[in-house]
């Protein structure tokens, strides 16, 4: 019966098969079940957008909106931020001999000393970032060049990395740990921050430089195999990567807890940037306890161990000071735009409004007649 | 003794005309037995089993075969091309993203097609192995179905089913007659009467049947249900008796037997050759146009994909032409891939931007699609509106692919009888040399037989009497009509006799029957044919016996027919029934004028009317009838070529007797359904074989035309007296001078100070029309013409049209140069041409058979349900799919554009600006859902208000949603949308102008975000936005809405937590670990997906409103009239005066 009423359906009753299934059919009833779903006629709520509904709509958006973007403008403009090129383009820039000497075999660290005012005391933290341009940390080649496996502290892709990790997959015979573009690339400039006093004298300024990468990368997705313990063992039988002047696991020897993968200067650096111009976390500058400001107005001294280059493709280096609020960073962005939608909502509200009014009143007019 | 003539002279004809065609007939040795030596060689001919196959694949080629017919289409061969590209070379995206989706649409399809298939060899083998009963030597045999062979004797009993084509040799019946119904070949459920061979009739055992001694010789089969020529030799005492073979001999598969015990019959044709495999073939498949815009734009959609990624390419290389940006020391090459050769490098680059974009095309649009469709047309099969309580039947989707095109009609072809008209006949009165006869009918509906009737004018003399039962017999002979008893009873032996309430007459022609009721009504009562005699109850309750001699079947072209009978006193009658247009020429005497003026004065009254003719025959000319049909019937080539001259020989110097009159009473609703289309704008013709006053008068009751409706004639009276020519620029100049005055909006028709125009023509004057143009070019351009009178008249009846020219009408509008959309309409077989050539075929479950519904597109039980389907459900599913099509389209630009536009940001790397997953889920799960809900539910105004209201119907006509510049709107809204969501992500992430992003969740913890929170920011507003826009469009919220549109963000929120959730195992890269929650926790995120949305929804929100309020189509006002209605119920009598005045 299936087939045949199968084939009635598809086929026009194609050769029917079963000598009894003309009477069968007509005896069953066709007639349709009478469902609300299968009348279409289910209740249903149907709104229209006029003029009329939609005009609240704009009022209140625009209302809610233009409030919030002031409140975001004045927010991101009450954040301190200062920032410095110390790149060396300019042959009067301290880091100038730095940039123009560098060499991939130099032994001795190139240090330039920047030195800069601060107008504005800075309250509260202060996080201390690098930034980037013109490097494409979000070119394809070089996001997809890294093993996950590897970070994660898999044993088998420590010692077999990743074909995405080619051409920083192995050295002289030995696979690289951390394999791959990325790490190769490591930003390894040393920046320090000094406070110079009004006797001349400069105090260092401590830097903390941990608990600025995610938490769950620096517990769970980056690891270092077999444990924290003695990581030299750990990753015997691996080569460092070529741009590297450290193996992985003396990275920071001073704390078994930021060394090898979980580094979070390491972990920060894997986080591809979205875009070529880029910061990236480096370190926060705590508030003390007492009363005084983080960074008090005055001079100040950057010290910089000059090992990363990039004048070779046009690139950028700077440092960037910047409190926070509680929206983040500066971005008076996000102030204007809501400020701006909030604006044109208002706008096309008292439009709608005209138009509303006008349009009702042609229509009733019309039909007043009939 | 007449018999002998006729076999002496079937032989001489045989020798001399029958063996020029050898090669198209088949031998049949029957019972396998060698022909006599010397009469002729015995060839065996190689035929095929009886084996049925339908299903396409078997067990061993379904993968290769099923998967050959998929990628035959051009959309999975696209995407099959796409995901083998990812598979060769480095692309940006896993094959994951595209083979996935193909893998399940292909699997899906082929599921769906391998149960299909599945469920068709289950019907095969319940087909092939169905025993049947064989005779073999003398004994019936049990065998398999499909292990039947060409010339097996086969034995077939009551109810039961014909296992191949066979020609009947002998039955239980005396009279070697047997009834069979063709329901399920095509679906007319009368019994049908076949003969045996004459000269095997006696032969009813099993062992007589096995001692028959022939060959058949006949066509090779050919698909003609109703068409069948050969011929039989019989052997006996080796003298060679040939006999002709027609379609009355020849039993069909698939047909069954019935009130016959049981046949004997040989096997002709045998599995794929029966006439019923050859008529399974799958109609040529329409396509919609909403299909065509599809197809258009997704050519737009390649050019720009193209495009893209040439444009990139290009960029790409531009870019790169500097090698520190090319290959920077901290991003450098493989050797393998340094090595390869800049335009090798080129091209895999091009295609992998391809790859990267293929996305804007969506794989899951077909899908989608199709379930719409196939889904959708549930909703006509469920309609209660459209269920015929009287019928039993409720509408069948034929095709579920036209559905939006019952949205876009602009051309209703209709046939008049059994659609406009009931096809329940009704005899009123017929005419006798003048007099007029009307049958007392008694108002309970009981027919009281041998009952008076009122006779209009004086009581006629007695020869008048005589003439007028002879009238009276020639109906009750002169026709095809069976009488069936009552199935409780047991065989024809019970008879009529017993009980005349058991008995109703069966025939294929519903006048035939009203005519021979109408007859008993006036007391002659047709009471069955035995043994070649028919019989006859007449007044005085005696049983008169005509002898059956021959029966000139009806056929369109002659539009008569006629029998020979002898009556009992040995006296030779022909009476001869058809459309007065074919009588009156061949009548020589009689009271021809009288009896015209009656017919002319009936058809106006849109009655149909027959008349009935007579004429006596002398032994001699009768010799010479059977001489001359006989030679015919033994014709194998151009038979009824010869039986159509020797008809038209022997139907002449007829004695005319009078008339009939058979009412046609209309459909119910039908004139409101005509008028209703003509508001939705649809033009409605009428198709018809009638006669023009009939079909005319139907017309007017119809309301196709108006009182006000001047009416043009385009007919042979008028070619007559004018050439063609200039009847042709007559009317043109007459329709144009009115249409030059009147403006677009007066084109309904309804407003009274312009008149509209109808249009009748008749078949002859078409042809002459559609003659292709002669060499003289002052006479070419007729069509043309034609055409333009057509266009300018609301309504345009055809009469006196065959079958064929039904068809050439529906072609010649949809090859007009406006291409409208057709619909046509009708319920019987000559309505099947044009059902298929519109493009939209209804069928009407009517009276006439079950072609029409079988040929169909759709097929509803009664005209009036047209309506609801045309102004109802094909309005809903246009503005569906429309917004399926468009919302498509959008959504993957707003998908894809971005990607696009970051690859300016990465240096033209390719680099996805989405995680693998999200590529992959976003059009199969996270957006799919709420469209195809949307595309199966959405009702943008109430069923009522539409049936209400058909002018609505001309909102959406003439593809006006998926026009261009509607198109162009949805592409340019989803370019900006897609600009809004990244640049809005951009400066959110950007800092070279303002500084800093250091997105911080709290104080205390302070993470920078990279390129995959990017893009999942991007992606989560996009993901919203859309969906968002669906539900701005929906104006039809159920419950199943909400619940699909807020179950499908929740779900994508749920999966984005659960996706970054965990790392993975399976999963070589973890680059989606916490991502998403880091996005969330943290506020700005929060604060610029709202913005975002809200601003890639505002300029649509606005579009929509000002458009609403200031040009505002129909539908709009009536929504917004129906909201005011809502809140003011006082002014529903405003809304109903709008409503009719916004129709013009």
């Amino acid at each position: 019966m299936m087939a045949s009423s199968y084939n009635a359906k598809e086929e026009d009753g194609h050769h029917s098969g079963a000598s009894s299934h003309g009477a069968a059919g007509a005896v069953k009833s066709k007639k349709p079940d009478n469902t609300a779903f299968k009348q279409q006629r289910l209740p249903a709520w149907q709104p229209i957008l006029t003029a009329g509904t939609v005009l609240p709509a704009f009022f209140v958006i625009g209302l809610i909106f233009i409030p919030i973007g002031i409140g975001l403008f004045v927010s991101s403009n009450n954040i301190k931020e200062f920032q410095i090129d110390y790149t060396g383009v300019d042959i009067s820039s301290p880091c100038y001999s730095c940039a123009k000497n560098f060499s991939w075999n130099s032994t001795t660290p190139c240090v330039c000393y920047v030195p800069f005012t601060l107008n504005q005391s800075f309250e509260s933290n202060v996080f201390m970032y690098y930034g980037l341009s013109n490097f494409y940390q979000n070119h394809r080649r070089y996001v997809k060049s890294r093993d996950d496996s590897q970070l994660n502290g898999d044993r088998s892709a420590l010692t077999n990395p990743s074909k995405e990790c080619e051409p920083y997959r192995t050295s002289d015979g030995l696979p690289i740990a951390p394999c791959g573009a990325i790490a190769n690339s490591l930003f390894n400039d040393t920046l320090e921050l000094y406070h110079i006093d009004s006797n001349g004298t400069s105090n260092p300024i401590p830097l903390a430089k941990k608990g600025i990468a995610w938490w769950t990368d620096k517990h769970v997705k980056f690891r270092n195999p077999g444990g924290n313990n003695n990581l030299s063992v750990a990753f015997h039988g691996t080569n460092k990567p070529v741009n590297w002047r450290n193996p992985v696991y003396e990275l920071d020897p001073s704390d078994p807890e930021n060394n090898g993968f979980i580094n979070e200067d390491f972990i920060v650096w894997m986080r591809t940037a979205a875009l070529p111009t880029f910061r990236k976390l480096y370190r926060i500058i705590q508030k003390k306890p007492n009363t005084t400001p983080t960074l008090p107005s005055g001079k100040y001294l950057l010290t910089i161990t000059y090992n990363y280059p990039v004048l070779s493709f046009d690139g950028r280096k700077r440092m960037i000071l910047s409190t926070i609020s509680w929206m983040g960073g500066k971005n008076p962005f996000l102030g204007i735009a809501y400020i701006t939608v909030g604006s044109i909502c208002f706008f096309l509200g008292v439009v709608l409004l005209i138009i509303h009014h006008k349009y009702d009143t042609r229509n009733n007019s019309a039909d007043i007649p009939n | 003794m007449g018999m002998d003539v006729s076999t002496l002279r079937t032989l001489i004809s045989r020798y001399c005309v029958g063996e020029e065609n050898w090669v198209d007939s088949r031998t049949i040795y029957i019972g396998h037995k060698e022909p006599p030596p010397g009469t002729e060689a015995f060839i065996q001919q190689r035929f095929p089993d009886n084996r049925i196959v339908s299903s396409k694949y078997t067990f061993w080629n379904f993968i290769p075969k099923n998967m050959f017919e998929q990628f035959r289409r051009v959309a999975n061969f696209y995407f099959l091309i796409i995901f083998l590209v990812q598979l060769i070379i480095d692309t940006p995206t896993s094959p994951i993203t595209s083979g996935l989706p193909l893998f399940f649409v292909i699997t899906v399809t082929a599921i769906k097609q391998g149960y299909e298939d599945w469920l068709r060899h289950k019907a095969d083998n319940s087909v092939n192995q169905c025993p049947v009963h064989v005779v073999q030597h003398g004994k019936v045999v049990r065998k398999q179905s499909r292990k039947l062979r060409v010339g097996d004797v086969v034995f077939v009993k009551e109810n039961e089913t014909f296992p191949c084509d066979l020609i009947l040799l002998s039955t239980s019946r005396d009279e070697g007659v047997c009834y069979v119904t063709t329901a399920s070949l095509d679906g007319e459920s009368s019994h049908k009467t076949y003969f045996a061979v004459q000269d095997t009739k006696a032969y009813n055992t099993e062992q007589e049947v096995d001692s028959i001694h022939a060959t058949i010789e006949c066509e090779q089969p050919q698909p003609d249900l109703y068409k069948f020529v050969g011929r039989i030799n019989i052997y006996m005492d080796n003298e060679p008796v040939a006999r002709p073979l027609g379609s009355e001999n020849l039993l069909l598969r698939g047909a069954t037997l019935k009130n016959t015990e049981y046949i004997y019959a040989v096997a002709i044709y045998t599995g794929m050759e029966t006439k019923m495999a050859l008529n399974y073939q799958s109609k040529t498949q329409k396509r919609s146009a909403v299909e065509k815009s599809m197809n258009a734009y997704l050519v737009v959609y390649l050019f720009i994909l193209i495009s893209k990624a040439f444009v990139n390419t290009v960029l790409k290389y531009v870019w790169q032409a500097d090698p520190n940006r090319d290959e920077p020391w901290y991003n450098d090459r493989t050797e393998s891939e340094r090595q390869r050769h800049i335009v090798i490098r080129a091209f895999t680059d091009f295609l992998a931007f391809m790859v990267l974009f293929n996305y804007i095309i969506p794989v899951s649009m077909y899908v989608t699609v199709e379930m719409q469709k196939f889904l959708g047309s549930y909703f006509i099969m469920w309609d209660d509106e459209m269920f015929d309580e009287e019928l039993g039947e409720r509408a069948v989707v034929n095709t579920s692919d036209l559905n939006e095109e019952l949205g876009q009609v602009e051309y209703v072809f209709t046939d008049k009888t059994g659609t406009l008209t009931e096809n329940n006949m009704e005899f009123i009165e017929c005419c006798v040399d003048g007099h007029v006869y009307v049958p007392h009918v008694i108002l309970n509906g009981q027919v009281m037989p041998g009952a008076g009737m009122d006779m209009i004018d004086t009581s006629p003399g007695p020869e008048a009497r005589e003439h007028e039962e002879l009238f009276f017999r020639a109906l009750c002979l002169c026709h095809t009509v069976q009488v069936k008893e009552e199935e409780t009873v047991d065989g024809i032996k019970q008879g009529i006799h017993q009980g005349k309430s058991t008995s109703f007459y069966i025939s294929s022609s519903p006048d035939e029957v009203a005519l021979v009721e109408g007859m008993k009504r006036l007391g002659f009562t047709y009471l069955r044919l035995k043994d070649s005699h028919m019989e006859i109850l007449n007044r005085e309750d005696e049983i008169e016996r005509f002898e059956l001699l021959e029966v000139l079947t009806f056929d369109s072209v002659r539009r008569r027919m006629s029998v020979i009978v002898r009556s009992s006193s040995g006296q030779l009658y022909l009476f001869c029934k058809g459309a007065d247009s074919s009588i009156f020429p061949r009548v020589i005497s009689g009271k021809v004028e009288q009896v015209k003026a009656r017919v002319e004065h009936n058809a106006v009254e849109g009655l149909r009317t027959l008349c009935v003719a007579y004429r006596l025959l002398s032994p001699e000319q009768y010799q010479e009838v059977c001489h001359l049909l006989s030679g015919a019937k033994l014709a194998l080539q151009d038979r009824d070529k010869r039986l159509a001259e020797a008809y038209d020989i022997i139907e002449k110097d007829l004695i005319l007797l009078g008339a009939t009159a058979v009412e046609d009473r209309l459909q119910e609703k039908a004139a409101d359904t005509i008028e209703s289309l003509h508001k939705a704008g649809m033009k409605v013709w009428v198709l018809t074989g009638d006669k023009m006053e009939t079909a005319a008068a139907t017309c007017y009751a119809s309301k196709l035309f108006h009182r006000n409706t001047q009416i043009l004639e385009l007919t042979t009276k008028r070619t007559e007296e004018q050439s063609l020519h200039d009847v042709l620029f007559d009317l043109s100049r007459t329709v144009l001078r009115q249409h030059g005055g009147m403006t677009r909006d007066t084109f309904s028709g309804l407003s009274g100070d312009c008149t509209d125009y109808g249009l009748i023509i008749d078949g002859a004057t078409l042809s002459a029309v559609m003659r292709p143009p002669q060499e003289d070019s002052n006479s070419g351009n007729y069509k043309e013409i034609f055409l333009e009178i057509c266009r300018n008249c609301s309504a345009v009846l055809c009469c006196r049209m065959a079958p064929l020219q039904k068809a050439q009408i529906v072609k010649l509008i949809k090859a007009s140069k406006e291409h409208p959309i057709t619909l046509a309409i009708g319920d019987g077989a000559n309505d099947v041409s044009m059902i298929l050539e519109a493009h939209v075929g209804v069928g009407i479950m009517g009276k006439e058979g079950r072609q029409a519904v079988r040929n169909s597109d759709y097929a509803i039980p009664k005209f009036k349900h047209l309506k609801k389907m045309l102004l109802v459900h094909g309005h809903y599913y246009y503005i569906r799919i429309s917004e399926l099509v468009q919302y498509f389209f959008y959504k993957n630009v707003c998908f894809i554009f971005p990607q696009f536009l970051y690859q300016f940001f990465c240096g033209f790397s390719q680099q996805p600006l989405y995680d693998t997953a999200y590529l992959t889920l976003y059009n199969i799960s996270f957006t799919s859902l709420p469209i195809l809900l949307y595309s199966l539910i959405e009702q943008h105004i109430n069923m009522d208000i539409l049936k209400k209201d058909p002018s609505l119907y001309r909102d959406i006509a003439k593809n006006s949603l998926l026009r261009w510049p509607i198109f162009i709107y949805w592409t340019i809204l989803g370019v900006y949308d897609a600009i809004v969501m990244f640049f809005g992500a951009y400066f959110l992430f950007d800092n070279t102008t303002f500084t800093s992003n250091g997105q911080l969740m709290t104080t205390n913890t302070q993470m920078m975000f990279g390129n995959w929170t990017f893009g999942t920011l991007v992606f989560t507003v996009l993901v919203f936005t859309v969906t968002f826009k669906l539900a701005l469009d929906t104006h039809y919220w159920t419950w199943i809405n909400h619940f699909v549109i807020w179950g499908s963000l929740i779900f994508f929120v749920v999966f984005s937590l659960l996706w970054g959730g965990i790392i993975w195992p399976f999963l070589n890269y973890q680059r989606m670990y916490y991502v998403f929650m880091q996005m969330l926790s943290s506020g700005p995120a929060w604060l610029s997906i709202i913005l975002l949305i809200t601003a890639g929804l505002l300029p649509d929100v606005l579009k929509k409103v000002i458009w609403r309020a200031l040009w505002p189509t129909t539908t709009e006002r009536i929504q917004t009239k129906r909201r005011c209605l809502a809140s003011e119920p006082s002014t529903i009598f405003m809304l109903s005066q709008t409503s009719s005045r916004i129709s013009f």
